[in-house]
């Protein structure tokens, strides 16, 4: 398969369903975290709402997406973003929320724009709770995109797999399987990384091989 | 300490690194505090506050914790705002946030993802990475500009802390207890460092603190905040810089000391 380039034609294709409902979800949710962390308006109007359908599983709406949405690329799209959107928002929102008041006093003290604040100060005071969002978030990526996959879909792992079963071929479906976990590990490496860029000044992140490893 | 003392103390001094703030841009502020009530809710944390201070000078209010010391310094700096009563700086009555006021707390509240020096140069525009590493060869911390707040000791913090306040050449210092989580060496050093740096910086400063050793030591007048109203002015007259231990100064604070323990009573 792989001398054929089919295997990678599906890797390919399921990677850029990954990353497109992971950029989707994850710029919604960061945007709505971001906006129920800084204003208490925002938070009463949307906070409640949020948390009720979150609570629901997004798989269980495979159906109703595929109703609403066709079996075309949209319906993965889309229930990839949702899947994604949650664990962002909910961390975004709860870093937003606890960065240290005293902090931001010392902004307003100093003489910082709303702007200026918001960037050097709430922002990477709520990074490290957003990081965590991201690492939640890219395994929910491919979980979702697995099952959607697995359901409707004529290209991608999932398809391949599913594809394999139907003619016993074992050894691809273990195949995909263990792409799924590469995938994975990679995706999760990648939030190590980011971690480690961004929160060097954090003790606990500056040290060398903590965390998975 | 008259002016001409200030400078006679300022030649004599062995620091050649430091240079004087420049010209009449930064001259310290005078601050009226009349009649001044705060509450919250229905509890009054502070019912009649009257003070004046001159331009220039070191006053500390002293008092119990909870007493409504910080609430005080707070509406000074236009952090919040009096309920009854006013308090003019410089003749403006304060209504919003003070631009030539900067706070130290008593805890150093140091963005922890920026380093030293960044930290240091928080809201300054233009070229600001000079005048913020001056400020901290002023406070002795120069070689640590590229570090973390995370690696610092308590007492380094508090000297980024006041670098990062002086930076700005503030027209008043407000001091929010910042010694206060020091160890006991550490602060009569930082004690030290602020008595130099206000006596060569030209700004009013107010401290708060519960230590009356140290509002002692530190200040021109020492006042007692007690059941929301001032109950005690004390001037200090002594030489600067004042040397730790001197007797006179402790004749001082023990009178001070009773006073605060009485009225607890």
């Amino acid at each position: 398969m792989a001398a054929t380039g089919e295997l990678f034609r599906h890797i390919a294709v399921s990677t850029a369903r990954a990353a497109a409902g992971f950029a989707l979800g994850g710029a919604i949710g960061f945007a709505f975290g971001l906006l129920t962390g800084v204003s208490d308006t925002a938070a009463r109007v949307f906070a409640s709402s949020f948390q009720m359908i979150r609570n629901v599983p997004h798989l269980a709406l495979i159906p109703l997406f595929i109703l609403w949405f066709g079996i075309d690329e949209r319906a993965k799209l889309y229930l990839v973003a949702l899947g994604v959107f949650f664990p962002i928002y909910l961390n975004t929102y709860h870093g937003a929320r606890t960065v240290d008041a005293g902090l931001i006093e010392v902004g307003r003290v100093y003489g910082l724009t709303r702007a200026e604040l918001f960037r050097q100060v709430i922002f990477p005071g709520a990074l490290p709770s957003i990081l965590v969002g991201v690492r939640f978030a890219l395994g929910l990526t491919w979980l979702t995109l697995i099952v959607a996959e697995t359901i409707s879909a004529s290209s991608g792992i999932g398809y391949m797999t599913m594809n394999a079963r139907e003619f016993l071929q074992t050894d691809v479906v273990v195949l995909g399987i263990l792409i799924y976990a590469l995938l994975g590990k990679l995706a999760d490496l990648a939030t190590v990384f980011l971690e480690r860029r961004c929160l060097s000044w954090h003790p606990a992140f500056a040290m060398q091989g903590v965390e998975t490893r | 300490m008259t002016v001409k003392e200030r400078e006679v103390w300022e030649l004599g001094s062995t620091d050649k690194l430091w240079t004087p703030a420049s010209g009449a841009a930064n001259t310290a502020v005078e601050v009226r505090i009349s009649h001044v009530a705060k509450h919250f809710g229905k509890h009054p944390v502070l019912t009649d506050v009257n003070l004046d201070i001159r331009p220039g000078e070191f006053v500390a209010i002293v008092g119990h914790s909870g007493c409504g010391k910080s609430t005080l310094l707070r509406l000074i700096s236009g952090l919040d705002f009096p309920s009854e009563g006013r308090i003019l700086v410089d003749g403006r009555p304060v209504t919003r946030q003070l631009s030539e006021a900067r706070i130290m707390f008593q805890d150093a509240r140091l963005l922890p993802w920026k380093r030293v020096l960044e930290n240091v140069g928080i809201g300054l525009r233009g070229e600001w990475k000079a005048a913020a590493l001056e400020a901290l060869h002023r406070v002795g911390l120069a070689d640590r500009a590229g570090d973390w707040p995370a690696v610092l000791s308590g007492g380094q913090r508090q000297r980024v802390a006041l670098a990062r306040a002086l930076v700005s050449q503030p027209k008043l210092l407000l001091l929010d207890e910042p010694l206060g989580a020091l160890d006991a060496l550490t602060r009569l050093d930082m004690q030290r460092l602020v008595e130099q740096v206000w006596s060569r910086q030209n700004f009013t400063a107010i401290l708060v603190t519960h230590d009356v050793g140290e509002a002692v030591a530190l200040a021109d007048r020492v006042v007692v905040l007690e059941r929301g109203a001032l109950s005690l002015v004390q001037r200090i007259d002594q030489q600067r810089p004042r040397v730790p231990g001197d007797a006179s100064l402790g004749e001082i604070e023990g009178e001070i000391l009773a006073r605060l323990l009485e009225g607890n009573r």
